[in-house]
């Protein structure tokens, strides 16, 4: 087989790993977008939070640390434990339930039938709380985030493949905490739609999207959705924040990964899991192929744009996305 | 003896009730009614008369639409139930059908029935009240994996009714069921209310437009106008007199008269005089 078409596979292959962990960030944006309405400008910043607050518990660092320290005049830092990787990812995913209580309480419900520009706005407001909030919690330096996945190329793909080329050919380089990222993705997205086609509370949340109004005419809460909902795509945010947080180190900068979900979302419909899957497959594999092939010509850092040009043309073509929800019309 | 097969015991009482929208809108104007234990009660009137907004404040839907009752009070066996949550209340047994049906439209009919059962717990009777809608709707179990959306509108009044009843109710509140379908389906949705009210002991209360098949079906009515009750009565009163023969069934003793003449009589007479 020729090199140059090796290098495509591979570039390809990276590609559909990128577009796994787009794909982990739009899925937060879906479940909430579905199930109230509200695009959650927040969601990056909750994926941030949750990584710091996973990586805080694990070395046992104190919560508010540096307001205590200053106001009451000690030098608190640690508690004298650690805490193992799954007791800690467990008490993480419990503070983004008590953190979906918390914005249903004090948002939310306050907020119910206000246009939904309101409740984006809200959203914004809670974003760069959250951020704020997460620094004086758990501090604002760099933290590095170590929950034991593998990291590095895998030798066993480059060794396997390293036949198919020539003699300048190495095998195929894949990250190991790609392919991690992936397996624990399709874990996710199967979970997920097994809870919301065929459990009590799955339907119940699907009843929500499609008729708040009837679905409280038949005994539904619509607050008790909300924190659900919430804590779900608290749950998704955890999990997006560790693998991005394994990849790149826990920061700021971490927040702004949900500004990639955005062009994934236009791509494959606000209300699609599946979309939102397809979506980030698609702007993953297309802007590493369109970097790998046009890229050397224009100069490279293609990948900075090129997302949002693909979503900005199917916007014309299809507003609605690849997958969006089809709108069911009588005549 | 359509005013048979109801007892004198009183499940809803609603006293003079006033409703606000948006702190300024004042809808209802103080309403009161009495709905006895397995009646089948019919709220008729006009649009705009306060029929839904008086079904609404009973079932406490009003919240989601900024209004809210602002007099009055609304017992249920006894209680006070002006501030319970609509889910409060739907485990308590009343609950409402709303006005164009309000399917989910991405469900199947079979989850639409099911997500009536949210409130209940065991899952061996939700399966037996699944089979119990089915035989009074044989219709809905031939389309059962259909998409809600897809139904026809006597299907999609049919779900919205099914579904109200996996929640075992006492009461259910229907609102307008005859809304925008041919004439032989209202027959046929007002005869299986009427077979549920007898073969189950499901109270209705019904608000309708359609006042001619409504006191058909009713034991008793009220009429609304503007936000109040401006007559009672069983339902062959009711469909007995010259009034509403007039203004409701279109029916006067001279035969049809010309739209001038209804305008004239309409001044000369009003209902609160």
């Amino acid at each position: 087989m020729p090199d140059q078409f090796l290098y495509a596979v591979e570039v390809i292959i990276n590609g559909l790993m990128a577009g796994v962990l787009y794909a982990l960030v739009a899925l937060g944006f879906v479940l909430i977008f579905k199930a109230s309405g509200i695009f959650n400008y927040a969601q990056g910043v909750m994926a941030l939070f949750a990584a710091m607050t996973l990586v805080g518990i694990q070395k046992g660092q104190i919560p508010f640390a540096k307001l205590i320290n200053t106001v009451m005049g000690t030098e608190l830092e640690h508690f004298p434990w650690t805490v193992p990787v799954i007791p800690a990812i467990i008490l993480a995913f419990g503070v983004m339930i008590l953190f979906a209580i918390i914005v249903e309480k004090y948002i939310l419900k306050h907020l119910v039938n206000q246009p939904e520009i309101i409740l984006f706005m809200a959203t914004i407001g809670l974003a760069y709380f959250m951020e704020g909030f997460g620094d004086i919690m758990w501090g604002p330096e760099i933290k590095k985030l170590d929950v034991g996945l593998p990291q590095g190329g895998s030798f066993w793909i480059e060794d396997m493949t390293i036949g198919l080329g020539g003699e300048n050919f190495y095998g195929f380089f894949i990250d190991k905490l790609d392919m991690v990222a992936t397996v624990v993705a399709i874990l996710l997205v199967a979970a997920l739609t097994i809870f919301s086609q065929y459990s009590k509370q799955g339907r119940a949340l699907r009843a929500v999207a499609d008729d708040h109004q009837a679905a409280l005419s038949v005994g539904i809460s619509l607050r008790f959705i909300w924190v659900l909902v919430w804590s779900i795509a608290g749950f998704v945010a955890l999990v997006a924040g560790i693998m991005w947080g394994a990849k790149s180190g826990v920061q700021f900068s971490l927040s702004l990964i949900a500004l990639k979900a955005l062009p994934v979302l236009m791509l494959g419909g606000f209300t699609s899991i599946p979309g939102a899957i397809v979506g980030g497959l698609i702007i993953g594999v297309g802007e590493k192929l369109f970097e790998f092939s046009i890229g050397p010509l224009v100069g490279g850092a293609t990948e900075n744009w090129f997302a949002y040009v693909l979503a900005l043309i199917f916007l014309v073509f299809r507003p609605q996305g690849l997958f969006g929800e089809k709108i069911i019309e009588r005549v | 003896m359509l005013d048979t097969g109801h007892t004198t015991e009183t499940l809803l009482e609603v006293n003079n009730i006033e409703v606000i929208y948006s702190h300024v809108i004042l809808v209802l104007k103080g309403v009161s009614l009495t709905v006895p234990k397995g009646g089948i009660i019919a709220l008729l009137g006009g649009n705009g008369a306060g029929k839904t907004t008086t079904l609404k404040a009973i079932s406490n839907l009003l919240h989601s639409e900024r209004g809210e009752v602002t007099k009055g009070s609304i017992t249920y066996q006894g209680q006070v139930i002006n501030d319970l949550a609509p889910a409060d209340l739907v485990r308590k047994g009343v609950i409402q059908v709303m006005e164009g049906r309000h399917c989910f439209e991405h469900l199947t009919v079979e989850e639409n029935l099911l997500t009536g059962a949210y409130t209940r717990k065991s899952k061996r009777e939700t399966a037996q009240d699944l089979e119990m809608v089915y035989s009074y709707f044989p219709r809905l179990k031939e389309r059962r994996k259909s998409q809600a959306g897809y139904t026809s509108g006597g299907e999609q009044q049919m779900i919205a009714i099914g579904r109200a009843l996996m929640s075992r109710p006492e009461m259910v509140l229907l609102d307008e069921p005859s809304m925008g379908l041919a004439p032989q389906l209202v027959e046929q949705i007002f005869e299986i209310v009427k077979s549920i009210n007898e073969k189950e002991g499901v109270t209705f209360l019904l608000a309708e437009q359609n006042t001619n098949v409504a006191l058909r079906y009713a034991h008793h009515g009220y009429i609304l106008e503007s936000g109040r009750v401006v007559m009672e009565g069983s339902a062959a009163n009711l469909r007995e007199n010259p009034d509403i023969k007039e203004f409701y069934l279109g029916m006067s003793e001279g035969g049809r008269k010309s739209f001038r003449d209804v305008r004239s009589y309409r001044r000369r007479k009003r209902w609160l005089a």
